[in-house]
């Protein structure tokens, strides 16, 4: 159970991260949302083979990581916590793919190898992009970005309400579970028509909820629509932020650029 | 369950996307239209419910392992299919960016798998065909469970195609296929165990629960015009993605075996031909190998030309692997490089 209550603070503390201040934190939050995209969208676009490649890659969430004052050891716990499901999948490829395709020395490395070496970077790449993006805009600002994309604003207006109400319900979750937890040992109590009951209960709480909720906005003059009043601006530094990501990720990836580096270093040394 | 952004391609991923943006933008429409303001609060809040729901795990006898409710089928009951894919999606989306659990790319698939198949697919197929008009609680009982099974079923099929397309796994169809269904099965049984257990429980203490909750009926015609819709995005996404592996993916191979790297760049302007000769001059490793032997002199001009010399490809040298490992390890030091001076002038502030 404390598991459970840690990882939601944890949420509680991604969404906190967005109050802080930096160069990053400041961006448009229009501006976060599409360059992310871009970089997801390109790191994913390699051949299933390529490794070289996408290293350099490493350099945007490093450098974001920095720049907007990130905690690096929190956002790479919350990586691995979700790793399983990438690992899981990506090992078969040793197994099915063991033609040999890299020697170092003696040891021959099989393309299963790599291809699973690359979607583990893949995996990491990705999912640090998503969470700085979170951490450093912060959900409601994300929403306003959504919403002035052309989102519809019956799922904007659904994923605030989510959100709000996320954590009152969660609460409710909790002390129902610690409540059953301690009235009962080991896994007793743990039984399927309990549960059901539990979670009938919940339900219907819910329920009863939602009706409160919509008469209290009811009163105050709810008419389907949520209007966000924040402000939003895109100023040369957006715009600048905006063609320098774009140049460079485009730039990483069309570029064969790794051998060309090595080549460059491998050209000052020997001259 | 969920996809992650590394097991898709682009081409998957921006087909799904599509896919769901259309769905979620008809979802919308068809809301707005029914003009019932009360469905938002309780999409919400149900969003949520559905979250503390995953939190209460129960234990599957005789197994040891436990099981949560999945969300899709208990919405779509309680809301109707569109209020229950919107929430769905909701839910989906705050897992992507909060837990990481499935990427925004993947997110398309994610919504299509997870929220698509159950309340658009599942519900209507499944569910109201056996319940009818008269709610008996055997058939709920019977309806939900199975209307569980075969979304859950529908879903895993789902992530195997979307997997098998974006050619990112060695996973051979048939044994992804045994590996993914049987494990859906037993969620999926679970899933609808529970789903009946609170239907039926809540039916029961309060009995007008479901009647209370907005329903918002399907337009006449409106079926069609989804499945005339989704019919549309499947021909393109598999011509698009015929085409992409005919092309690309096999010329990509081809030239991947001829000659041990992914691709080959095509010096096409002056510029490029240019800075190519600067580095053949400059280059202790040029072109990614040492100074060719005598005897595979020709082996670089053989894979820009066609690339069809099959029987050299495991012939990767030691120099090939030497330069691109110096160039990786160039590249982790540059980035580490640069976190460092950022980190620097982070502290000088």
């Amino acid at each position: 159970m404390a598991k459970i209550e840690s990882s939601f603070l944890d949420l509680d503390y991604l969404d906190s991260l967005a109050y802080r201040d930096s160069p990053i934190h400041r961006l448009d939050p229009r501006i976060k949302l599409i360059t992310t995209l871009l970089f997801i969208v390109c790191v994913v676009s390699f051949g299933k083979h390529e490794l070289s490649a996408l290293l350099p890659f490493a350099i945007y969430p490093v450098a974001l990581l920095l720049l907007a004052k990130l905690p690096p050891g929190y956002i790479l716990r919350k990586i691995l916590l979700v790793a399983p499901f990438a690992l899981g999948i990506g090992v078969f490829n040793p197994l099915f793919d063991r033609a040999t395709l890299l020697h170092i020395g003696s040891l021959e490395i099989s393309g299963g190898w790599i291809s699973f070496a690359s979607l583990m970077l893949r995996f990491v790449l990705t999912v640090s992009a998503a969470l700085i993006l979170v951490a450093c805009t912060g959900f409601d600002s994300l929403c306003l970005a959504l919403a002035r994309l052309g989102v519809p604003s019956v799922f904007v207006v659904q994923l605030l309400l989510l959100y709000r109400y996320l954590f009152v319900l969660t609460d409710e979750a909790v002390r129902l579970a610690r409540a059953r937890s301690q009235r009962s040992f080991g896994r007793r109590g743990m039984e399927l028509p309990v549960i059901a009951s539990l979670l009938a209960q919940l339900l219907l709480r819910t329920l009863d909820r939602a009706q409160r909720v919509y008469l209290a906005m009811q009163c105050r003059g709810f008419d389907g629509e949520l209007r966000l009043l924040r402000p939003l601006r895109i100023g040369t530094t957006d715009v600048a932020f905006l063609v320098g990501c774009t140049t460079a990720l485009l730039g990483l990836r069309f570029a064969d650029q790794i051998p060309a580096l090595g080549n460059a270093i491998g050209g000052l040394l020997s001259s | 369950m969920h996809m992650a952004d590394a097991l898709i391609s682009p081409l998957v991923g921006g087909v799904m996307w599509a896919a769901t943006a259309g769905i979620t933008a008809y979802g919308a429409r068809r809301l707005k239209a029914g003009g019932d303001d009360r469905v938002v609060p309780l999409m919400g809040v149900l969003g949520a419910f559905i979250f503390a729901a995953q939190m209460i795990n129960f234990s599957i006898p005789g197994t040891g392992s436990s099981g949560h409710l999945g969300g899709g089928m208990i919405l779509s009951i309680l809301l109707g299919p569109y209020a229950a894919f919107l929430a769905m999606a909701s839910v989906l989306t705050v897992q992507a960016l909060f837990f990481a659990d499935g990427g925004l790319l993947a997110l398309g698939c994610n919504i299509f798998n997870l929220a698509f198949l159950p309340c658009f697919v599942a519900y209507p197929l499944i569910y109201r065909t056996i319940v009818g008009a008269h709610a008996s609680e055997k058939r709920v009982r019977a309806a939900s469970i199975l209307a569980a099974i075969v979304g859950l079923q529908l879903g895993a099929l789902a992530v195997v195609l979307e997997t098998l397309f974006s050619e990112v796994s060695e996973l051979p169809f048939s044994t992804f296929l045994l590996l993914m269904l049987p494990i859906h099965l037993a969620i999926g049984i679970v899933e609808g165990l529970l789903t009946a257990a609170v239907v039926t429980f809540v039916g029961k203490a309060r009995p007008g629960a479901w009647a209370a909750a907005p329903t918002v009926a399907p337009l006449p015609g409106s079926g069609r015009l989804l499945a005339r819709w989704l019919l549309l995005t499947a021909i393109t996404g598999g011509l698009l993605s015929w085409f992409a592996s005919t092309r690309l993916d096999g010329l990509e191979w081809a030239i991947f075996h001829s000659s041990g790297r992914e691709a080959l760049s095509a010096p096409a302007t002056d510029a490029h031909s240019l800075a190519a000769a600067l580095q053949e001059r400059t280059a202790v490793l040029p072109d990614y190998s040492l100074p060719p032997a005598a005897d595979r002199s020709d082996a670089g001009e053989v894979a820009a030309t066609g690339g069809e010399e099959e029987e050299q490809w495991p012939d990767v040298n030691l120099a090939t692997s030497f330069s691109g490992l110096l160039g990786a390890t160039l590249s982790m030091l540059l980035a580490g490089l640069l976190g460092f001076i950022l980190l620097r002038l982070r502290q000088r502030h």
